[in-house]
């Protein structure tokens, strides 16, 4: 498999993509999963769900804005380079 | 003295011949034999003052352009003097000046790269003897008789050097089995008529990459299975690349026995890999001073303990397969 550091760097993209793509509202509180529904009693241990919950949403919202300079400069060297 | 009779390991060869720059660059200074200081490797005559007869032919030449034949012949031979006596002042400034600007340099890359990997604790990981790789290596081996797993910490809380910790992870072992494994590839791939140099740069990329996609792998698992161990990020990059020795012996063998060979070996680095993992991870995971959590924490520690030791034989045999095609073996 001829693996390139282009490639790891485009899967990691899409993959962010992908996070960044489920809206809270339409999707993620219709599944269970948003973050105004969580279960967190102030336990010591958040427990996987709410883990996994978190994670998006701080993906989501830290990878808001460098994921659009990220996307306009992978499209960019697409166009160019083929 | 550094490992049993008759056990010569290809990476410890490598690792010889490599080790005194590593140390240079990277061991604690409270070391055996090796110094802090480099090791000269070739006389520096940069800095040693002209022989002597440049001066006469300087003068001569320099104020007597159409002389006799004799100085006319001189001249050739001092021309190629000339010059270096001519500039010598100026290059030593130019030296003082370089040297001056390399330690800048070398100052501002230590701080802007210190500000994303802690290069003193990257340090850490490479403070290592011969000892301890001869040890490391027999252990990766055949870890089946060992029976202390445990590490040790020093007063404040980290754990002690690996020069003196035989069960401390260190980034020597990964890196110089990396390299060879590489090595290794290119070699097998020679023997198989599918060599080009480019099938090394693939390689490495290629091992490289799978390398990060397992940490990436791990580290998530870790954060969403919340499990606050002890395991810092690059003891787990030491620990991912403990196989690669595994896979240099697998890719020798196959070398030498063919498919038969190939299959055993994976078969037998496999189970010596997933067991050295499972003891040593054990120890880091699971025995965490977390009183409150230890009913949660060890159903998910062991789930992940398993799976981190799971992943490693799949990955020796996904990275190592393509190589030894054993159709096209030209004798």
């Amino acid at each position: 498999m001829a693996f390139t550091i282009y490639s790891l760097f485009e899967a990691v993209l899409l993959c962010i993509n992908g996070i960044a793509i489920l809206h809270e509202e339409r999707f993620l509180n219709r599944v269970g999963w948003g973050s105004n529904q969580n279960i967190g009693g102030f336990g010591e241990e958040p427990g996987m769900k709410s883990q996994l919950i978190n994670l998006i949403r701080s993906v989501r919202t830290v990878m808001r804005v460098p994921l659009i300079i990220l996307n306009t400069v992978t499209i960019f060297f697409e166009l160019i380079l083929g | 003295m550094d490992a049993p009779a008759g056990f010569r390991h290809p990476s410890q060869k490598q690792g010889r011949s490599r080790s005194a720059k590593s140390h240079r660059g990277g061991g604690t200074a409270a070391g055996g034999r090796i110094q802090g200081g480099p090791t000269q490797l070739f006389d520096d005559t940069s800095t040693q003052p002209p022989p002597q007869p440049q001066p006469d032919y300087y003068d001569t030449t320099g104020a007597e352009p159409g002389y006799d034949t004799s100085v006319g012949m001189a001249t050739p031979g001092s021309m190629s003097n000339v010059p270096y006596s001519m500039n010598d002042p100026m290059a030593n400034m130019a030296m003082q000046y370089g040297a001056s600007l390399a330690g800048q340099t070398g100052e501002m890359l230590e701080k802007n790269v210190d500000r994303f990997i802690s290069v003193s604790k990257l340090k850490y990981y490479f403070a290592v003897d011969t000892a301890y790789v001869g040890k490391k290596l027999a252990l990766l081996s055949f870890p089946f008789t060992h029976t202390n797993w445990s590490i040790h910490y020093n007063n404040q809380d980290e754990p002690v050097a690996p020069r003196y910790e035989i069960n401390a992870p260190d980034l020597y072992i990964p890196v110089m089995a990396f390299v060879t494994y590489l090595l290794v590839a290119g070699y097998v791939l020679g023997t198989q008529n599918r060599f080009d140099p480019e099938q090394l740069g693939m390689q490495a990329s290629s091992g490289l990459i799978w390398l990060v996609i397992e940490l990436a792998i791990i580290v998530l698992s870790l954060y969403i299975m919340n499990l606050n161990t002890q395991l810092r990020t690059l003891d787990l990059v030491a620990f991912c690349g403990y196989k690669y020795v595994g896979m240099i012996m697998i890719l020798l063998s196959g070398l030498c026995f063919n498919s038969l060979g190939y299959y055993i070996m994976l078969l037998y680095m496999g189970t010596c890999i997933v067991f050295f993992l499972m003891k040593t991870l054990k120890v880091l995971i699971l025995s965490e001073a977390n009183p409150h959590s230890v009913v949660h924490g060890r159903k998910r520690g062991t789930y992940i303990l398993v799976f981190i030791a799971a992943m490693q034989p799949l990955f020796m045999y996904w990275l190592t397969s393509h190589l030894s095609t054993f159709k096209e073996k030209i004798d």
